[in-house]
């Protein structure tokens, strides 16, 4: 009996009874479907948040306050000590004391409500310097963005994101309005460009003032001359671990700390924020797909439930079979073939089902997930996989029951 | 890769059907050979004997009836004869061929070469028109698909249904059932015709018409050994063994 045969005889089996088949089919579709779909969101997960920490700009050295606890460079956590200030921003825009930075900007960072014409937006206030555009690799879309001048004169002036611009307005042309934070007013001076590719929305609902402003009117007290972060441009990308280095050393020398273990800061690149961030998503990642795996065991073994239940069924057909000179083998290939198409059929239609999923999901869901053809191509060979393996047993039963037994049987 | 998979490598087809072609070329040569025959059946520690030495030889071209009341071995004899079962004692030849010591596989490959099967409850696959059920021992060789499909056809159109090829059993009566299997039994040129209890199913319409084509068959050279507890349907053989507790009681040759 030729493999055409035998798959020919097990469409026919899987066939004829259909309501059956289907059942076992959805199974291991669902499970397939499941698997799909949780490796499709770990990726997709991995690549927004990759994407996110891309988009703050390029060759990018972040200081926070706080120290790391890691070994490998992974952020510890966002200290709340104020231990970053101005002038430590100061120093590291100095050329001579870090030859390989290229561009400082502090941010102190607060979050206020805004008010223009009665209308209300909250949102989060950061004061920074004149490289912030650059060093953050943002756009104008209209006005101009703050100047060394307005940090001097801690001058009352404003820049937008889009989205605040237009919460507060309705529209983005708002150059030479006023807005209003506390008792004091802010003349808008710019309107930054949309981010929209990144997907995050916080990048373009935010305010930008003069450092020197934020300090002054806006975070007042002990934190005064703090900032929440200091990000660091190195001048190229070959130049980042030597800006590192020269950050590191810097901050360690002004803040007066000798040993780098107890450093009261943290410097990080963009690759170890999104290695750290890849790591957690890689966990979570495995952890959702073994418990989709699981869905998939549940289908195997209704697979071999059925095959079970389709051997005692066709005890007189394999009787007959073996008695017009069946070997054991034919037999046992025959059934496992039947189970393979199970399993393929689960396999294929699952793919399908993970496919139309992926597409139809990340607009329901604000999320993104990546099919990877690695992932179909890996669950259909699963599937099949599984078939087999779950109708080892089953063919093997038949495969040994003796022809005069089974044409007895009834 | 077929010839790897299929059942039966194509030099032992070649040779038996050689074999084959002898025995049909010279009759009067033994096609079964019981010398001593003993089969006991264990179940636990209680022992069964159904077959208590047998010796028998039935020649090429023979039409004859084994008959013989439940429990008398009849059955038995007849999985012995048509290589469904082993003996625990005593020799077996089909065909010129010693079988006592054959393993389950070289097993199928007799059966499938050897003997073509009748059974009382006909045994054909629901899903499968006649021509696929007739087709299925020239599966289990090498046979191509289209050789297959025209000798499934011939053997149809012989048993007298050349135009119900492609009916399934269920749109078939009772005796053209039994007729579709008669054909399935003839398709692989066997040696031997073994029916069992062919006609028990049949109503006396059908049974006239599945025994007169033993008859044919018969004419025709065929050797045909049939198991039957039924006198009128054994008189239709021109030899009829009788099996009592496990042993021969009679073998008569009738005269006609």
């Amino acid at each position: 009996m030729s493999w055409t045969e035998t798959l020919r005889t097990g469409l026919a089996a899987v066939r004829s009874h259909g309501l059956r088949s289907a059942l076992t089919v959805l199974g291991i579709l669902i499970g397939i479907a499941a698997v799909i779909l949780t490796v499709g969101l770990g990726l997709g997960t991995q690549k927004d948040v990759s994407a996110q920490i891309s988009s703050l700009g390029s060759n990018l050295l972040i200081v926070t306050p706080g120290s790391s606890t890691g070994t490998d460079g992974v952020r510890g956590g966002f200290g709340s000590a104020a231990t970053l200030t101005r002038a430590d921003a100061e120093a590291l825009a100095s050329r001579t004391n870090a030859p390989d930075v290229s561009a400082v900007a502090p941010e102190k960072t607060t979050s206020t409500s805004l008010e223009a014409n009665d209308t209300n937006w909250t949102t989060s206030v950061t004061g920074t310097t004149a490289d912030w555009l650059d060093v953050r690799s943002r756009e104008l879309e209209n006005g101009r963005f703050l100047t060394a001048a307005d940090d001097t004169d801690r001058a009352d002036v404003i820049v937008l994101g889009s989205e605040t611009a237009t919460e507060l307005f309705g529209t983005t042309r708002v150059v030479g309005q006023s807005v209003t934070i506390g008792d004091d007013d802010y003349q808008v001076v710019g309107v930054l460009a949309a981010e929209g590719a990144s997907g995050s929305e916080d990048l373009d609902d935010i305010a930008l003032v003069p450092l020197s402003t934020a300090s002054e009117q806006l975070v007042g007290g002990n934190a005064r001359n703090s900032v929440s972060t200091i990000y660091v441009q190195a001048a190229s990308t070959d130049q980042l671990s030597a800006a590192n280095q020269e950050t590191t050393n810097l901050l360690l020398n002004l803040h007066g700390i000798t040993a780098t273990d107890s450093a009261d800061f943290t410097v990080s690149s963009q690759d170890a924020l999104v290695s750290t961030a890849t790591a957690v998503y890689r966990t979570l990642t495995v952890l959702l797909t073994g418990i989709a795996a699981l869905s998939l065991l549940v289908g195997g073994i209704g697979v071999m439930n059925i095959m079970l239940v389709s051997v005692t069924e066709r005890t007189r057909e394999i009787g007959l079979r073996k008695a017009l000179g069946a070997p054991p083998w034919a037999i046992r290939r025959q059934f496992l073939v039947e189970a393979s198409v199970l399993g393929l059929a689960g396999g294929v239609i699952g793919a399908g089902l993970g496919i139309v999923a992926a597409h139809v999901l990340p607009g329901l869901l604000d999320t993104s997930i990546v099919v990877s053809g690695a992932a179909v191509a890996g669950s259909v060979v699963v599937a099949v996989g599984i078939g087999l393996v779950f109708g080892v047993y089953p063919a093997t039963r038949a495969a040994r029951l003796t022809p005069i037994d089974a044409l007895r049987s009834e | 890769m077929a010839d790897v998979f299929d059942a039966f490598p194509s030099t032992s087809t070649t040779s038996t059907t050689s074999t084959t072609s002898t025995a049909l070329a010279e009759p009067g040569s033994p096609v079964i050979e019981l010398v001593g025959a003993r089969k006991t059946y264990r179940t636990g520690s209680i022992e069964f004997e159904a077959l208590r030495g047998i010796d028998l030889r039935i020649e090429q071209g023979e039409y004859v009836a084994i008959m013989g009341p439940s429990g008398s071995g009849k059955s038995t004899l007849m999985n012995i004869i048509g290589c469904l079962d082993t003996l625990t004692e005593g020799d077996y030849r089909l065909a010129g061929d010693d079988i006592a010591e054959l393993d389950e596989i070289d097993l199928a490959q007799i059966r499938n070469l050897r003997i073509g099967f009748v059974f009382q409850q006909f045994h054909l696959l629901p899903a499968l028109s006649a021509w696929r059920n007739v087709e299925l021992p020239l599966m289990y060789r090498q046979v191509p698909v289209g050789e297959r499909k025209a000798r499934a056809a011939a053997a149809l159109e012989r048993v007298g249904l050349g135009d119900r090829v492609a009916n399934r059993p269920g749109e078939l009566s009772g005796g053209q059932q039994q007729r579709v299997a008669v054909a399935r039994a003839l398709v692989g040129e066997p040696d031997l015709l073994l029916a069992d209890e062919p006609t028990g199913n049949l109503d006396s319409q059908s049974t006239a018409d599945v025994l007169g084509l033993l008859d044919e068959l018969h004419q025709q050279g065929r050797t045909i050994v049939l198991i039957t507890h039924e006198l009128e349907v054994a008189q239709h053989a021109r030899r009829i063994v009788w099996v009592r507790d496990g042993l021969i009681q009679s073998d008569e040759v009738i005269d006609r």
